[in-house]
């Protein structure tokens, strides 16, 4: 625990003074009667199960063999229902505003011509597609699906990092470890009412079927996901939800057009499809339409879209909201179609296009992170404090060539909450990335979600990809 | 369901079955060289003969030495059908179907494929051979016991069932093909104890042996293996006793989508002509000719299974 000794940084778990915040009270006291040993063996036997259940990713670049663990830490994250509402409240207003904004760009553009937000930004920007102009998908809900990203300073700051509005992933972990918890240590969920998480693949399939488009018939809408195939980092769960939901998981090449709909290839014919859950990118979606080498799409789905054969979840183009370049103006976007301010912050956030910016963080480097604007992943980005003299000489040199490509942010003091090693309880840092439904009914949001946590002390990098683990992450009922 | 599901599932228990297949080859081969090793050189050869990958062992090797071809057989990455690499393919199948698949039919597989690929990490030693062929079996027993346990009885598991017989069909046929002279009356003196030996093996690459006794007595003969292996009902691994589940199978499938295609005429006439056959007329009209026939019928059967139910564009 020596680590704790000093807490630099808001710890989700104890207070300054080592005793346990209130939302962990009953945790804290089951966990003092817990013996290590047994806890590490049963961390060892969580790691068992997930090999045994398949629920690995794969490593772009690596062999098949090479399928990797996310590992999965035993001690939840626990928020309050206080908390909870708070963030409900918060992120609910931002994909509101989130689908007024798309739905905006892509037809009268008010917000340009208010002079909120830069036109450049937008006509100049790889995600905007010029195809979805005029188009208003079934039921006007551009993002069906969105994992914003959040991370904590203090108390009562939460700030959104990113609002992943475009094919968000990590739903499936958020649901098997809970279910790990489960069936680990049934007695901690008897001590505590936790929220339910279990019901989002049941969510997931109503909020799509909701969404169906015009040309959908029969009274049960054919809902299917799309995944580009098996080698795809994010496989498992693309045949989780296709499982859970009992809906069937298609590739491209399992679909085509017929007869102005998008049909799957079954073992008695062609069977249309009403709504797409893809998880394909954009660019990969239609070879006709965007690349026109991508194996992964349907020839020809964006112009049936265009014509309400089909529902695409989430809309082609739906990036333009989540880009990085974007991101800034946030707290504008938010104002500017709900009339509210944002209940939650934004990360103070400078546009490196802009020359005043850009000097500030040429002066800065060694005290800022600085982000590509079309990156993710982890990748692609410097963390200033720790990275050394070169790697910040060369992220000089990037900046001064390409500007506009990149975002700088403060580092910011990421909460921690302790996680199990060998030697016992240690902090490390933590986000937080909630799963919110839209459909024409309304937004839901699921009470939990997928907390990453950095796996070695000190690394502000949470990914998955840059080896990053997981929690179950316990809201509770109160 | 997908018509790619349906040749994932198709596919997944092919390699399956042929994994097991591989393991009972090596099986019989083990114990020759165990109990006759003068013949040793020659029963490996027909071994990776009947496995279909002798011309890629000869690309690499020039002599049938144990363990070259057991390893050649279990994890050589020159053999694509190695015991290895069947359990993977079938494990790749199966996370492509993963849906179509209960819990406990995928993580039957998934375990199969993580333990067969453990314990055949490094080469094999005589030693731990017989324990590494065992484990080979009995995952794969796992898998097929998690899928009767926990599937429905639908369209899926008719796909599933057809990929196993159409390959354990191929199987037996492919023994029949290299070791068809053995069970023609003519060729050496009856009743030689060599013969008897190369029945044995017959018997015993069909995992056959023991049941053989009990179904028709302890006394092993020529025309009553071919007919054990052919004719018999009974026998889960002979061709008739295949063709019998395929024609259920497809049976089935006719039923559930009510739809009769060409794969039903096929598989049925390969089933009638089992029937009401004795093994004398089998053999008069040429053991070999029916047996090449046959194992031509089967790959016409699988390729239009795979066209009638739209497994590929």
């Amino acid at each position: 625990m020596d680590e704790l000794d000093k807490p630099r940084f808001f710890d989700e778990m104890y207070e300054a003074d080592g005793s346990a915040r209130a939302p962990y009270a009953l945790y804290n006291q089951w966990l003092e009667n817990e013996d290590i040993k047994r806890l590490l063996k049963k961390s060892a036997e969580a790691e068992a199960f997930f090999r045994r259940t398949g629920i690995t990713f794969n490593v772009y670049g690596m062999q098949e063999a090479d399928e990797r663990l996310i590992p999965f830490d035993i001690v939840p994250r626990i928020i309050s229902g206080a908390e909870w509402r708070r963030l409900e409240r918060g992120i609910e207003q931002r994909v509101r505003a989130i689908n007024a904004f798309l739905h905006d760009i892509y037809h009268r553009q008010e917000i340009l011509r208010a002079g909120r937000v830069p036109a450049e930004l937008i006509a100049n920007n790889e995600a905007f597609l010029p195809q979805m102009i005029g188009v208003t998908p079934p039921g006007g809900i551009y993002t069906h699906i969105v994992g914003t990203d959040l991370v904590r300073t203090g108390p009562n700051d939460f700030y959104v990092l990113e609002d992943n509005a475009r094919t968000p992933s990590g739903v499936s972990y958020m649901l098997e470890n809970r279910e790990t918890m489960l069936q680990m240590f049934p007695e901690l969920f008897v001590r505590k009412k936790v929220r339910d998480v279990s019901r989002y693949p049941d969510m997931l399939l109503r909020s799509l079927a909701a969404a169906a488009p015009p040309a959908s018939t029969g009274s049960d809408p054919v809902v299917a996901v799309l995944t580009p195939g098996i080698h795809n980092s994010a496989y498992f769960e693309h045949a989780f939800l296709a499982d859970q939901m009992g809906v069937e998981l298609v590739e491209g090449n399992d679909l085509r057009v017929v007869d102005g709909r998008i049909a799957m290839r079954t073992t008695l014919g062609y069977e249309a499809v009403d709504v797409l859950y893809r998880r394909v990118d954009d660019d990969f979606l239609d070879p006709l339409n965007f690349n026109p080498v991508s194996q992964l799409g349907v020839a020809g789905i964006l112009d049936v879209y265009r014509a309400g054969g089909i529902t695409i979840a989430n809309a082609p183009g739906t990036g333009i909201a989540d880009d990085k370049a974007i991101y800034s103006y946030m707290p504008e976007i938010v104002e500017f179609y709900t009339g509210e301010k944002a209940i939650l912050k934004n990360v103070p956030t400078w546009r490196c296009s802009e020359p005043d910016a850009l000097s500030y963080v040429l002066d800065n480097l060694e005290e800022l992170v600085v982000k590509e604007v079309h990156g993710s992943g982890g990748y692609g980005m410097l963390v200033g404090p720790a990275a050394s003299k070169k790697e910040i000489k060369a992220f000089r040199d990037k900046l001064k060539t390409k500007p506009a490509n990149y975002i700088a942010q403060p580092t910011l003091a990421l909460s921690t909450a302790p996680i199990l090693t060998k030697k016992g309880l240690a902090p490390r840092h933590l986000d937080l990335r909630p799963f919110v439904l839209v459909s024409p009914q309304g937004v839901s949001l699921t009470p939990g979600g997928l907390t990453r946590v950095a796996l070695k002390a000190g690394s502000l990098v949470v990914n998955s990809s840059q080896g990053g683990g997981t929690k179950d992450t316990w809201v509770l009922e109160e | 369901m997908l018509g790619r599901t349906a040749g994932g599932l198709f596919w997944m228990f092919r390699y399956l079955e042929r994994a097991e297949n591989t393991a009972r080859l090596l099986d019989m081969g083990f114990r020759i060289a165990l109990t006759r090793p003068d013949n040793a050189a020659d029963e490996w050869s027909s071994v990776l003969e009947t496995a279909g990958i002798r011309a890629a062992y000869d690309h690499k090797y020039d002599s049938y030495e144990q363990d070259r071809v057991v390893d050649f057989m279990l994890r050589d990455k020159d053999n694509s059908s190695s015991a290895l690499a069947a359990t993977t393919a079938a494990r790749t199948n199966a996370r492509m179907v993963r849906t179509a698949l209960t819990r406990e039919a995928w993580e039957a597989v998934n375990e199969c494929w993580m333990a067969v690929r453990k314990s055949i990490h490094g080469r094999i030693s005589d030693r731990d051979l017989p324990d590494v062929l065992r484990l080979i079996r009995q995952q794969n027993a796992l898998v097929r016991g998690a899928l009767h346990g926990s599937m429905l009885r639908n369209d899926i598991y008719d796909f599933s069932r057809l990929g196993t017989f159409i390959e354990r069909a191929d199987a037996t046929a492919r023994i029949l093909d290299v070791k068809y002279y053995v069970l023609l009356p003519s060729t050496v003196p009856i009743g030689s104890s060599y013969d008897n030996v190369q029945w044995e093996n017959v018997l015993l690459s069909v995992a056959g042996l023991r049941s053989y006794r009990h179904a028709k007595g302890s006394r092993i003969n020529a025309k009553g293996v071919a007919e054990f292996v052919i004719l018999d009902q009974r026998m889960p691994r002979s061709l008739a006793f295949c063709y019998n589940k395929i024609v259920d199978n497809l049976g089935y499938l006719e039923r559930d989508y009510g739809v009769r295609l060409r794969c039903h005429k096929l598989a049925e006439a390969t089933a009638q002509s089992f029937k009401n056959r004795t093994i004398e007329s089998i053999i008069e009209d040429g053991l070999h000719e029916n047996v090449l026939a046959f194992i031509r019928a089967n790959t016409e059967l699988a390729l239009q299974i795979e066209r009638d139910y739209r497994f590929m564009e």
